[in-house]
């Protein structure tokens, strides 16, 4: 770890220590009557994690993800970043400090990509060649050149790249904090899928805790540390993706991530899991322990063997799967009621 | 008809353009006086909006020597009252624009600036205005031609300008004189609509797209 004084703008690994957030018996009611937008709502968010809000459309997590930034006031209860309560600074100041991502990626169409990445580094009064080395460095993060995408304008971008821009410049100072609404949402389902495993990545790298909000519930099982799982502004459940799949707190949670869907099940196992100890007889196909056991049936199926050899990471066979034991798999996750 | 007048008094018509684009500045600034705060609070306050835009529309409608006329018993004659008017219809045009420029900001924008930690006033100025202008220029241009033609009306209350050569033409039945000044005025129009134009597209060509 080295100091802010010798921070080096051109490298982005793990250069974000993730914030803690905790969320403390907030609600959010709209003016005048109705429902509570969200209602007393908990939650305690760990450094570094990746936390997906996941609901129906009305059901509270933009509202929710908005208060974090305070471009909605909650009603009660309070929001600690750090330990700091957010309401203690200018709402600027601190938003500063969060990176957000929306839909549209919300590019100034006025401003050029680097303009557009810079536009934070600018607002905290950093230098010309310490936001430049920067801006080249997010954009080279994010997949795009910068030789090439520097000088563009947003509208000569595509939908795909514009949103790789709106990432690059919600990190720009690295924010230890990230919110994201429902960002690749307006994506084509190629591009959408490409954006989620480079976040994934980027996530990895750089280590910022971020909050994800989407209605997608395969964008949420593939991004996901944890799932806050919401309805009319409640927490339906909190847990990992897996855990949500195999003991859905509700009704409402299993039909919402089809918990039934054995498939989807198996895409949450590492092939490791279900694994049987024996080594299977040679000349059997082999597979990385770390695969998810859908990919593993897929093998299975695609090239008629009749079992896999799983490797250790160190490339060593470690044991055995079958049709059997991905059937006891999806067994021995309890189907919802 | 000829061009006789033309060539023989070119010093007189040159004096009165300058007199009619004096004239002209003043109204327009003037108007956007009036209309750079009437646009803002039009654009902002949505319930505004319609009845700001209907009432000036009205405005524009009236005739302008009807407003002439209607305005010299308070105003008098000469150039105050040409200003006044010439502001009048002006407005429309700015209001208009400045309204049209604010509102079609796309709202996702505006959150993403706010959310990345600008205060009101950096949206305002790093992000609205820059956007804004183009479609406010265009309004602009709009109601300084409006304004450059209508300005020879005013010459009939002794404003000055190029529509003193139109009436005094008329009235010595000398359609030469008559001819310099609608040249005149054209060619001042179309000068101003050009040069407008052109400040128009500068400040776009921010968008990268070619309109």
């Amino acid at each position: 770890m080295h100091g802010a004084e010798s921070v080096n703008d051109a490298a982005v690994d793990g250069e974000n220590r993730g914030s803690r957030i905790s969320i403390r018996h907030v609600s959010k009611q709209y003016g005048g009557a109705g429902a509570a937008a969200v209602n007393d709502v908990s939650l305690e968010i760990e450094p570094g994690e990746l936390i997906v809000l996941l609901g129906p459309s009305g059901c509270g997590k933009t509202t929710l993800l908005k208060m974090i930034n305070r471009l909605f006031e909650p009603t009660s209860g309070t929001i600690l970043i750090d330990g700091r309560d957010i309401s203690a600074e200018p709402a600027p100041e601190l938003r500063r400090r969060i990176g957000y991502v929306i839909q549209q990626a919300g590019l100034f169409p006025h401003m050029r990509v680097a303009e557009n990445v810079a536009v934070v580094p600018s607002l905290l009064g950093w230098d010309k060649q310490r936001t430049a080395e920067r801006v080249d460095a997010l954009l080279d993060l994010v997949g795009l050149p910068p030789e090439q995408y520097r000088r563009r304008f947003p509208a000569q971008l595509s939908g795909g790249e514009q949103q790789r821009v709106g990432l690059a410049r919600a990190l720009a100072a690295r924010p230890p904090t990230l919110l994201m609404d429902e960002p690749f949402g307006a994506l084509d389902a190629i591009t959408r899928t490409r954006l989620q495993d480079e976040l994934v990545r980027i996530h990895r790298q750089l280590g910022a805790t971020i909050l994800f909000v989407t209605h997608d519930i395969e964008e949420a099982l593939r991004l996901a540390d944890r799932i806050a799982v919401m309805q009319t502004g409640r927490i339906e459940q909190f847990d990992t993706p897996l855990a949500i799949m195999s003991n859905p707190a509700s009704d409402f949670v299993a039909r919402l991530v089809g918990a039934g869907d054995a498939l989807r099940r198996l895409s949450l196992l590492p092939v490791r899991d279900v694994a049987r100890p024996d080594v299977a007889a040679a000349g059997a196909p082999e597979i990385p322990g770390s695969t998810d056991a859908r990919t593993a049936l897929t093998m299975l199926l695609a090239q008629g063997s009749a079992a896999l050899t799983v490797l250790d990471p160190d490339g060593r066979p470690a044991g055995t799967v079958d049709l059997a034991a991905l059937q006891g798999a999806i067994a021995s996750a309890p189907a919802p009621a | 008809m000829n061009l006789q007048y033309l060539t023989d008094n070119w010093r007189r018509v040159l004096d009165l353009t300058v007199d009619h684009l004096v004239l002209t500045g003043l109204a327009l600034g003037l108007a956007l006086l009036v209309a750079i705060p009437v646009g803002v609070l039009a654009a902002r306050v949505r319930r505004l909006t319609l009845p700001i835009l209907a009432l000036l529309g009205a405005l524009y409608t009236v005739p302008s020597l009807a407003l002439l006329a209607f305005l010299i018993p308070s105003l008098g004659l000469g150039e105050k009252p040409a200003v006044v008017a010439l502001a009048v219809y002006a407005q429309i045009s700015l209001v208009r624009n400045i309204v049209a420029g604010i509102q079609g900001v796309d709202r996702s924008v505006i959150e993403a600036a706010s959310g990345l930690g600008m205060t009101r006033w950096q949206v305002i100025r790093r992000v609205e205005f820059p956007l804004a202008l183009p479609v406010f220029i265009a309004g602009l241009r709009i109601a300084l031609v409006t304004v450059i033609g209508l300005a020879s009306i005013t010459a009939w209350i002794n404003a000055g300008g190029l529509g003193t050569l139109l009436f005094d033409g008329i009235s010595r039945n000398y359609p030469s004189q008559i001819l310099a000044g609608a040249l005149a005025i054209v060619a001042l129009a179309l000068v101003a609509d050009a040069l407008m134009r052109i400040l128009e597209r500068l400040t776009a060509a921010h968008y990268g797209v070619s309109r």
